[in-house]
């Protein structure tokens, strides 16, 4: 088990590495200037913009300027913010929080609901339960997030004003009131996020839990006399757990940028909301950072869905 | 079912082309395939031998276990044994029933797909046809009409600048279908031909293929896609103008982002296919490795790819839409279903319907296909359950 993880860390390396050549080459090799706005700025003359792209080491080839980045991201030093000037993962780290706690409600919410409807979808197939949940998980994951994000915002906030649209992050939950209120702005973003991976997740345990019903080990518990409640939930759920657990684990990048979307339409001003002005201003090292982090957490949960299916599931050889 | 078409199904299962058996030499394989059908086809074998199945040259029976039986098989003689014979070989050239046509069938009973795929023939119609019925300007601004609720003359209101949504509905279907079809195509060319490679070639091609492969899927998608589109939207939209050149931009983009599961599709069929025995037998004959791979093997892994290519084609319209929504996607005056809604989001509270109609649509179509996709793995993939 250890050789094997140690193996899958020393595979994921070579892929960050890729990933950030990728990026990086992308970003160098694009057209646009990240001095563009001083071009047009009459009170910097051409000298100070020649030496302060000479100062940003921005005449440097661009396979030098990688290897630069590369040895100051492993010092940990991510770089200014071309437009705030303030450190990229101070930005991060202001912004994180925000995003973390939807995207993790969200996460939560889906699996509490997609987990037991798949089950009892699965246990009963083809009744009036099943094809209600079917048919809900299918129009969760056909919908885009940002339709569902204004239909909701349409409906409780614009024609029956019960929840805020707008997305208060200043907001400091000390007692009952405030956290009512933080409630009741998260719950539209929320929802929408949810929607979509309970959908999904939704059919997934339903495969899963179909599989394992009529299997062999099932047909015994039921032979030894168990309930069926024990044969479903101590027997078939566990063992269609081993897929759901590997799909849970690589959901995880998904859902954060299914949050890009949702910071856009409820002005969350999370992580994604913080991508996407960076773009916009052409604020390359917060951009290369975010994209970076992206990356790194499919690589992560890649592993952690490969380790944990080599944990569940005993039949799976590590060498 | 009946016996041809079990038979049918069984030279199917194992690979060999048999609605395409024209010539003697490869119904000489049929009847050796047959001979030593496996497991799978052991049902079929001894129903084939009940019914006194002769080698159509030497006249005697193929069946091992009816040969070691002590009693003749009945009505061994010259005249009856001609027109069972006869009997079989019509059974055999009678048109079989195709992987198609079995498909269609298995398509069929998926009443949500069959109505899915109505909804979306409507919807497509609808974008190609509907602007020559529809006269409707999409681009006249008038001013005094702006943001009218749905009416007689507007059935779907007007915009900010009084433009009629019908219209732009209309035209935006165009471009957002468009774009999900030619997605779709760039990916699963990308992907076939990377996968059909790593698979038949195999060794260190196919290490180094898979490899890339891993690396895509673990690029982050959308903050990619998102990048390159910002970075060169101002190049291409000066290179081949500012419609086109964003849609070979997106089109590209989301293709060459989207080929990874259809490249592992089709590396896992090709990995089997090509120890099947009709690949040896084309081998044998000398048919080449390129021919091997795209007339032979191909045809029979397309099943996965086709549900991958109607299920890509619903995922590259919402991507497309996001762009477009992030206000990363098409120019503000080619509508697209996820631009307008960007464009309305603005109005939302006191104009929905300019925000209502287009995300309805995107709604209904990726519905759609989905189901369409749905459907088609019932029928082209019946072992799959997701």
């Amino acid at each position: 088990m250890g050789r094997y993880l140690l193996r899958r860390l020393l595979f994921a390396m070579p892929t960050l590495l890729g990933i950030s050549v990728v990026i990086f080459a992308i970003l160098a090799l694009a057209p646009g200037d990240p001095l563009a706005q001083f071009a047009a700025d009459p009170s910097v003359p051409p000298e100070v913009r020649d030496a302060i792209r000479e100062n940003l080491g921005l005449n440097d080839p661009w396979y030098i300027r990688y290897v630069k980045w590369l040895a100051a991201l492993l010092r940990g030093d991510w770089g200014y913010s071309f437009a705030s000037r303030v450190p990229v993962l101070d930005l991060i780290a202001q912004r994180l929080p925000q995003t973390l706690q939807v995207v993790g409600v969200a996460y939560l919410v889906a699996i509490l609901m997609g987990i037991p409807i798949g089950i009892i979808s699965a246990v009963r197939p083809y009744s009036l339960f099943d094809n209600l949940a079917t048919t809900f998980a299918f129009i969760g994951f056909s919908v885009p997030t940002f339709f569902t994000g204004l239909l909701l915002i349409l409906i409780f906030s614009v024609r029956l004003n019960w929840l805020p649209f707008i997305y208060d992050s200043t907001l400091r939950v000390t007692d009952w009131e405030t956290f009512t209120r933080q409630v009741r702005q998260m719950l539209m973003p929320v929802t929408v996020l949810a929607l979509f991976q309970t959908g999904s997740l939704t059919r997934f345990v339903r495969a899963a839990m179909l599989e394992n019903l009529p299997a062999d080990y099932a047909r015994t518990a039921r032979a030894k006399g168990l309930s069926e409640q024990a044969v479903v939930l101590r027997h078939v759920f566990r063992n269609s757990m081993i897929p759901v657990v590997t799909l849970l684990a690589l959901g995880v990048p998904t859902i954060f940028t299914g949050a890009i979307v949702t910071e856009q339409i409820f002005r969350i001003n999370g992580i994604g909301e913080l991508l996407i002005k960076s773009i916009q201003n052409s604020d390359t090292p917060v951009v290369m950072a975010i994209t970076f982090i992206f990356a790194v957490l499919v690589v992560v949960f890649n592993l952690i869905a490969d380790v944990l299916y080599g944990i569940l599931d005993p039949r799976i050889r590590y060498d | 079912m009946g016996e041809g078409g079990q038979l049918h199904h069984c030279l199917r299962a194992r690979g060999n082309p048999v609605s395409n058996t024209k010539s003697s030499w490869q119904f000489r394989i049929v009847v050796a395939v047959i001979a030593h059908c496996d497991d799978m086809c052991g049902n079929l074998q001894s129903k084939i031998c009940n019914r006194k199945w002769y080698n159509a040259s030497q006249g005697a029976p193929i069946s091992g276990t009816q040969m070691s039986e002590a009693n003749p098989p009945v009505g061994n003689t010259p005249a009856t044994r001609a027109t069972v014979v006869a009997a079989t070989l019509a059974q055999v050239a009678r048109p079989p029933r195709s992987l198609w046509s079995d498909a269609w069938r298995r398509f069929r009973r998926h009443r949500m797909a069959v109505a899915s795929a109505v909804v979306f023939a409507f919807l497509v119609l609808g974008v190609t046809v509907g602007p020559l019925v529809w006269r409707a300007d999409p681009r006249k601004i008038d001013f005094s009409r702006s943001l009218l609720p749905p009416n007689r003359s507007h059935p779907m209101g007007t915009d900010d600048l009084g433009r009629d949504v019908l219209a732009r509905v209309m035209l935006g279907g165009r471009v957002s279908l468009s774009v999900g079809v030619a997605a779709m195509l760039i990916a699963i060319t990308l992907g076939t031909l990377i996968g059909a490679v790593a698979g038949f070639v195999g060794g260190r091609m196919d290490g180094l293929l898979m490899r890339l492969t891993d690396l895509f899927l673990a690029l982050p998608v959308v903050p990619l896609l998102l990048l390159l589109i910002f970075l060169f939207r101002d190049s291409l939209r000066s290179a081949f103008g500012p419609e086109r050149g964003i849609f070979i931009l997106i089109v590209t983009v989301i293709g060459a982002l989207n080929w990874m599961t259809v490249a592992r599709l089709v590396r896992s069929s090709f990995l089997s296919l090509k120890q099947k025995e009709f690949v040896e037998a084309a081998h044998a004959l000398g048919v080449g490795e390129i021919t091997i791979m795209f007339r032979h093997i191909l045809p029979n892994a397309l099943g996965p790819i086709i549900v991958a290519a109607t299920l890509g084609v619903g995922a590259a319209i919402i991507t497309e839409s996001v762009l477009s929504f992030l206000g990363l996607g098409f120019p503000p005056d080619t509508p697209t279903w996820g631009r307008l809604l960007y464009d309305g989001q603005n109005f939302l509270d006191f104009a929905p319907w300019v925000v209502l109609w287009p995300g309805f649509l995107i709604f209904l179509t990726v519905l759609s296909i989905n189901y369409i996709g749905d459907g088609l793995r019932d029928a082209l993939d019946p072992r799959s359950r997701l």
